[in-house]
């Protein structure tokens, strides 16, 4: 079976986080902010949703961070080799509109989520505040885009290596001290998004967040990815990634995506043991 | 040559029907008698000519039976295995008043698959007309209709969203019943009819629809593909599954290979399976087959169930115990599943389908230790795309609405399957994907 999607390239941005650009005309040319595609890297493989960090041309962007057997394996592509299937995009765009000022929020590797919404967000006319957070400083990325794009760039570390020293939300509740916001986008980790959403919810300013759960085929076949909003079922996939952050579950979101942490060990267990029999462990990791 | 025993079939995935030998299909055939006004036919949603095959079975030529087949009906292997034969040819076939019917299923089958094994022959292709259909979805209508399509000359490209072809034939239906070795060759044989396939594409998202819209004509085959929950507490617990999901994580991704294979399945001890129709038996054989005690709960009587009866029978005989007249009112657990909370339903009211419509029985609750709960309910069409053609009429459960002859109401759209009549067989999806291809090439050549 040929595999149709070329790498175009392959780069490490921090310790396991990977920014890789595809050569998928189907996804590039409709791509829009807030949707995502789903990879198989190969016969036996299974299908991953990816945000859609960037799309240039015939190419897609991908940034993700090395979290189980699939993306470890992913990693270890080279420029010049190919994923067996991309789908895609997925979800529905980000609603964008000229709202006044927004915030976009990117924790971790959520912070791959944010340029694309920012940049919709600015064209929309609208003054725009990024702020971009991680653990420490080598673990940030997109930094420079980010600032290309935004009005305003605040960076945030946990342990203070970088910018201010704390959380997104920390940042977030002294600008809502400030000034008015009239929407906020936040995307990051599930219990990232918890937590700062929290604090737009007594000013009851609309916010925005991306769910990942786990997924299939990503439209709305399967029902994996269901997510309670608002004490209703909604599927990721095709109802989402991005729901209204005051009515998401994220307990339950963070409870499913568990479901699989067993045999997600053995997987990845499994694929180290033979990467270390191929001669090929040690060096991809960086 | 029968089938095989289920204490041995629940240990694995291979086929339990094994089909008929030559001297068995030529004696089976060899019973038919050759009706000259033949019931079977009309029974057939697809107009296989019946007595036709079944002769040249009699005959020994089977070369000219698959031809035959082949002449109505692209996809015979698969409708030999999984079509609902008892009650359309075989239902009304005159043998049937004395003794048994002509075993039609099995012959069909018995033909496909002497000839996928003897040098499959490809049906005629008219010459190019020149014009472009474009088929969305791969399933069984789907592929009917780009089959007929190319057939009669016309450029057909199917869009399917998955990575893999087939629709439900990949994704819903077990290698028990239909093993997808069988499933790719019929679709390489469609292929092989000059039919381009775009798998990863979902027209909408990946394919816009000025494109789509561009084509000469447009054939929607998206299916049902939404699946229903019972709308109870506890369905958002680890370990509750619509079928939908637990048949494709191991139907289409081989999760009961895992970690040979990269997508994980849960295996649980014991399993509640709720539903009566044939996915729900599905579902039910699949866990099974995964080493779980598996529970068949269904809120009437076994007799009123929507199953097959052969599967019915199966389910039974691989040791799925039926708890009918029951409905589940609640999920429990923490996290993950830990049972199921049920009611005893009685039955005596008459609804107005015809079915006595099911009550529950008060203090009749009860509790079932399962550890997982798969939830087959139905499915209803696959709102993706249809609600995103404007113009494209659709009725109150979300089909698309059309004519005989699979018309929407945009005059060169047409639909067919389940995205049109709602969850039903294979067949009929495939009959109304025939009369739409007949309709569309009578539009395409003027006529």
């Amino acid at each position: 079976m040929k595999r149709l999607y070329r790498i175009e390239s392959a780069a490490r941005l921090a310790d396991r986080v990977y920014e890789y650009w595809i050569h998928a005309p189907h996804v590039a040319r409709h791509a829009r902010a807030g949707q995502f595609l789903i990879v198989r890297l190969h016969e036996k493989g299974e299908r991953i949703p990816l945000t859609i960090s960037a799309a240039r041309g015939d190419a897609v962007r991908v940034i993700f961070m090395t979290v189980g057997k699939t993306t470890e394996e992913l990693a270890t592509l080279q420029a010049g080799e190919s994923i067996m299937d991309v789908a895609g995009p997925l979800g529905r765009p980000s609603e964008i509109d000229n709202y006044g000022t927004c915030c976009v929020i990117g924790g971790g590797v959520g912070i791959a989520s944010t340029p694309p919404i920012a940049a919709e967000l600015k064209r929309a006319g609208n003054h725009v505040i990024g702020i971009i957070g991680a653990r420490s400083a080598d673990l940030l990325i997109l930094e420079d885009e980010m600032r290309e794009i935004c009005d305003e760039l605040y960076i945030t570390t946990d342990d203070g290596s970088r910018g201010v020293h704390g959380f997104a939300s920390d940042v977030l509740k002294r600008l809502f001290e400030e000034r008015t916001i009239d929407r906020v986008w936040i995307i990051g980790p599930a219990i990232m998004m918890k937590v700062t959403s929290a604090v737009t919810a007594p000013a009851g300013v609309k916010t925005y967040v991306s769910l990942n759960p786990i997924m299939v085929d990503g439209t709305g076949m399967c029902g994996s990815c269901r997510v309670s909003v608002g004490g209703e079922t909604k599927f990721a996939c095709v109802d989402g990634p991005e729901f209204d952050a005051h009515q998401v579950d994220f307990d339950n979101l963070m409870q499913r995506q568990r479901i699989y942490t067993a045999q997600e060990k053995t997987a990845l267990e499994r694929f180290a043991e033979h990467r270390c029999r191929c001669g090929e462990g040690g060096e991809q990791h960086g | 040559m029968g089938e095989r025993p289920a204490e041995i079939r629940i240990h694995d995935f291979e086929e339990v029907d094994l089909g008929l030998s030559p001297d068995e299909a030529v004696a089976e055939a060899e019973r038919c008698l050759q009706c000259k006004k033949p019931l079977c036919v009309k029974g057939c949603p697809v107009g296989i000519d019946i007595p036709g095959f079944v002769h040249q079975v009699a005959e020994g030529n089977f070369p000219a039976a698959a031809r035959s087949l082949k002449d109505q009906n692209m996809l015979p292997a698969i409708c030999g295995r999984v079509c609902p034969q008892e009650t359309q040819c075989e239902g009304v076939c005159v043998l049937g008043n004395k003794e048994t019917p002509i075993r039609i299923g099995a012959l069909e089958r018995f033909v496909a698959d002497w000839e996928r094994q003897n040098n499959p022959t490809l049906p005629d292709v008219a010459r190019p007309t020149g014009k472009r259909v474009a088929v969305v979805g791969s399933g069984p209508a789907g592929l009917t209709a780009a089959a007929e399509l190319a057939r009669a000359g016309h450029a057909v490209t199917i869009f399917e969203s998955l990575h893999a072809a087939g629709g439900v034939l990949a994704y819903g239906i077990p290698a028990f019943r239909l093993p997808k070795d069988i499933v790719r060759a019929e679709i390489e044989q469609v292929l092989a009819l000059g039919v381009r396939l775009k798998k990863n594409h979902l027209v909408g998202m990946s394919v816009g629809l000025d494109e789509l819209l561009g084509y000469d004509a447009v054939f929607l085959a998206t299916g049902a593909g939404l699946p229903a929950f019972m709308g109870i507490p506890g369905e958002n617990l680890n370990g509750v599954y619509s079928a939908n999901e637990f048949l494709t994580r191991v139907n289409l991704m081989h999760a009961d290979a895992f970690p040979e294979y990269d997508t994980p399945v849960l295996h649980a001890g014991r399993v509640a399976v709720i539903g009566g129709g044939n996915v729900a038996m599905d579902a039910a054989r699949v866990a099974r087959r995964l080493g779980a005690k598996v529970y068949l709960i269904y809120r009437r009587g076994e007799e009123e169930m929507p199953a097959r009866r052969a599967e019915v029978v199966h389910a039974k005989e691989e040791g799925i115990e039926f708890l009918t007249c029951t409905n589940p009112i609640r999920i429990l657990g923490k996290g993950g599943v830990t049972g199921i909370e049920c009611v005893k339903m009685s039955l005596c009211e008459m609804d107005a389908s015809g079915r006595r419509s099911p009550e529950p029985i008060e203090g009749s609750e009860f509790t079932l230790d399962v550890d997982m709960v798969i939830q087959a309910i139905g499915t209803s069409p696959n709102p993706l795309l249809v609600s995103l053609i404007p113009g494209l009429e659709r009725g109150r459960k979300g089909n698309v609405v059309v004519d005989k002859n699979g018309r929407t109401s945009i005059p060169h759209v047409y639909a067919g399957g389940d995205i049109a009549t709602g969850a039903a067989t294979v067949i009929e999806a495939m009959g109304s994907a025939k009369r739409a291809a007949a309709a569309i090439n009578a539009m395409l050549k003027g006529e």
